[in-house]
């Protein structure tokens, strides 16, 4: 048994890594990163010949993940929250085939947005797709719950979604490591149409999946996961998810809260301990990080015959991450509050690099771009979003990955022209391609510029799948060679940068230009691995 | 203001002899400065010493977008009880150490009434509206219980400028109720693998911001 000081994302990884995973899939994504990075440097997961690699996205991660579940093994995929959307398809299909080897999905939620274009809550998914949810509150937990969920997988044959937020996958803490287990042998489905959802296996599947649910239930009644704390003041009774619990704990400093408490980490949800609390108290307030999912269905629509407190009357905030102070002053605890910021402290935002490829692209396209007026660029997700911010002011959208391109199509369409997309190499490889695919079918009046830095840079600098083959990629899909062109975007290569960009601004099809210099990141740190 | 901070370190170097006994320990502390500062170094230093100690730790850091030169904060909580919230509640921090002065003012509403600061005095000027630099210095100067110490000056004199972080870990000590060799260990500890030169200006380091911060 051994204690590490490990992020919660590190508690995961080296869990999925104890619980036998034969595989993890995932594309980077703050606050999900590290899970993937930790099993990469694991020399546990390299003696057991663990898959590591990235994934193209987040769909194709989670159906490599279905097919190693398929054929018997463990396999764990993780995204941040939005990559969920990408992978809704696989997830929502895989809750009707069911789990073979054990599967687990892992979404990171990052709400107060610290990192991300929105704050959706994945345990929403969960529900639609009828998933059973852990949601754990600390890094012990997330390693003990991480390996329950992979014994449930294979219990109920279904998937298991772990639901974690940023605070728990970004901070670190001791964890117990008390498991080893070997990874499973291939063991084909012994229902062989278990996976083939033709629409009249579906339907029996589908009721099964509902069958399921009782059973998820009633083991949820009774884990120790969900724990009801008994409290000697009944006025009160309080729901707490997933580390909402540590907010309201650190207001008793000696960690006993005069309410009963019913502290939730798996779902669906244990109705008969609600029902319990609902029974000895005269009110009840939800405190649950991210969306009032729980709270919405306390109330129901009509709200009539028991006082339910939380994110939707306001005792707590609608809005962005809980913390210690919003649960105080949501009980009517004494809240502290230093001293005010003085005014001189300026903000400081996130910014380009010194030195960043980036820049000069900026800096080439704004004056390319200048005679046709503001409002024609539009970009996607990455370092390069920063683009949007002074000085450059250069681009007018950033909403999913790959949209860049499929929008600056539409606005085509619609007859903006020129319109220019700028997309990362990762980005492009992740969706992308498909959006350049239809370009290409239509020949759209179109410049797109593939920022090539070689990297994903944003989460870190993980391997993007693009290096070296971006050109061939544009080539394949039926980009014509004449309007494929390779920068390289230094100050001093501007001049001619610049009439490359206007150049293809005037022609009125597919134009793909790719500037093309590694992030100043990886390469010094690539530098200093070589000096070593 | 002198004989306070005077009263302060005596008080500290009595813990420092006597670290845990008698005493429930308990020290929340928010790290600040800007993104590529490596403010989570000196986060690491602690946290590994406080777990040699066989203290409870949280430590919540920022990691993403603020990393790219953005401001950036971690909470780092150790204590000799179970830990809650990986977050400090706002007016309850102890110290907030700081690499970079203005950052150290960002997290005042953090700080508790008598907590202190410990920043950096030598700016890190990437962005337009940068506070002039004398009424930035002023504004530190009224701080009532603050150590503001030219890291990068005294690294520099040391012979290494890139191991301001360890004077400002040094000037931090008195305060932290960790057992200073403790640290002092741990530092050796994660140099080492960088070769005896680097292990030895690092410490010199160290001590020269904690003497700085006793003598004050």
């Amino acid at each position: 048994m051994q204690k590490l000081l490990l992020l919660g994302d590190e508690a995961i990884a080296q869990a999925a890594i104890d619980a036998g995973i034969s595989g993890i899939y995932a594309y980077p994504g703050t606050p999900s990163t590290e899970i993937m990075e930790y099993i990469q440097a694991s020399k546990q997961a390299k003696e057991n010949d663990i898959h590591r690699q990235w994934s193209a996205n987040e769909k194709t991660a989670i159906e490599a993940a279905i097919g190693m579940s398929y054929a018997g093994k463990r396999a764990i995929v993780c995204m941040k929250h939005v990559g969920l959307n990408v992978a809704a398809d696989g997830f929502m299909n895989a809750a009707i085939t069911g789990a073979n080897g054990g599967l687990v999905v892992v979404s990171a939620d990052d709400p107060s947005m610290h990192s991300s274009q929105n704050e959706q809550d994945s345990r929403c998914y969960g529900k639609f797709a009828m998933i059973p949810i852990f949601e754990p509150s600390n890094q012990q937990e997330a390693y003990d719950i991480t390996i329950a969920a992979f014994d449930f997988s294979e219990k109920h044959k279904t998937p298991v979604l772990l639901r974690i937020t940023t605070r728990l996958a970004h901070s670190r803490s001791g964890v117990v490591c008390n498991m080893k287990r070997n990874q499973n042998e291939i063991k084909l489905p012994d229902n062989t149409k278990q996976f083939i959802l033709l629409p009249a296996i579906a339907r029996k599947q589908y009721n099964e999946l509902l069958e399921k649910q009782k059973h998820f239930e009633k083991e949820f009644e009774t884990s120790t996961f969900n724990e009801y704390i008994d409290g000697k003041d009944k006025s009160l009774g309080i729901i707490t998810s997933g580390i909402a619990y540590n907010y309201l704990m650190e207001n008793y400093p000696d960690r006993v809260c005069p309410y009963p408490v019913l502290k939730i980490t798996q779902y669906p949800l244990p109705t008969k301990l609600i029902a319990r609390l609902a029974d000895e108290c005269k009110s009840i307030m939800v405190m649950e990080e991210g969306y009032p999912v729980i709270e919405e269905q306390l109330r129901g629509l009509l709200n009539r015959c028991l006082t339910v407190k939380g994110r939707l009357d306001g005792s707590l905030p609608r809005v962005g991450e809980l913390n210690a102070n919003a649960v105080a002053r949501a009980l009517g605890l004494p809240d502290t509050q230093g001293e005010a910021i003085p005014n001189i402290v300026a903000p400081r935002p996130p910014a380009l690099c010194l030195g960043c490829p980036h820049i000069d692209s900026y800096k080439a396209l704004n004056e390319a771009t200048e005679p046709y007026g503001k409002g024609r660029v539009f970009a996607d997700i990455g370092c390069y979003t920063l683009g949007a911010l002074p000085p450059y002011n250069a681009i007018f959208s950033c909403v999913d990955m790959g949209a860049s391109i499929t929008m600056a199509k539409g606005a085509s369409d619609a007859g903006l022209n020129p319109t220019v997309a700028v997309i990362g190499d990762s980005t492009f490889c992740h969706s992308g391609i498909t959006s350049l695919f239809d370009c290409v079918m239509e020949n759209t009046p179109i410049t797109i510029m593939i920022l090539d830095n070689s990297t994903t840079g944003m989460t870190g600098g993980q391997k993007s799948h693009g290096v070296g083959r971006l050109e061939s990629i544009c080539l394949g899909l039926g980009v014509e060679k004449e309007h494929i062109h390779i920068l390289n975007p230094l100050p001093n290569n501007h001049k001619h940068n610049t009439n490359i960009i206007k150049q293809e601004l005037n022609y009125k099809g597919v134009s793909v230009i790719i500037p093309q210099r590694e992030c100043v990141q990886t390469l010094k740190r690539r530098l200093r691995k070589q000096r070593k | 203001m002198c004989a306070n901070i005077k009263t302060q370190i005596k008080k500290t170097k009595k813990i420092i002899v006597n670290p845990l006994n008698n005493h429930r320990m308990n020290i929340d502390i928010i790290l600040a400065g800007v993104g590529g500062q490596g403010i989570l170094s000196i986060a690491t230093i602690i946290g590994n010493t406080a777990v040699k100690q066989g203290l409870y730790l949280k430590q919540a850091e920022v990691h993403g977008m603020s990393q790219r030169g953005g401001d950036v904060q971690s909470h780092l909580r150790l204590s000799d009880k179970e830990i809650a919230s990986d977050l400090i509640p706002t007016g309850k921090a102890d110290i907030i150490i700081s690499v970079e002065p203005m950052e150290a003012l960002r997290y005042l509403p953090m700080l508790k009434s008598e907590g202190w600061v410990i920043t950096n005095t030598n700016p890190f000027i990437n962005i337009t509206n940068y506070p002039e630099e004398s009424i930035l210095m002023n504004r530190i100067d009224q701080l009532s219980h603050k150590i503001a110490i030219n890291a990068d000056k005294i690294a520099k004199d040391l012979g290494s400028a890139r191991s301001s972080n360890m004077v400002i870990l040094g000037a931090a000590t008195p305060f932290l109720q960790l057992n200073f060799n403790d640290i002092e260990y741990t530092v050796k500890d994660t140099f080492i693998r960088k070769g005896q030169d680097i292990v030895d200006v690092n410490i010199a380091c160290l001590h020269a911001g904690r003497d700085f911060a006793m003598k004050k």
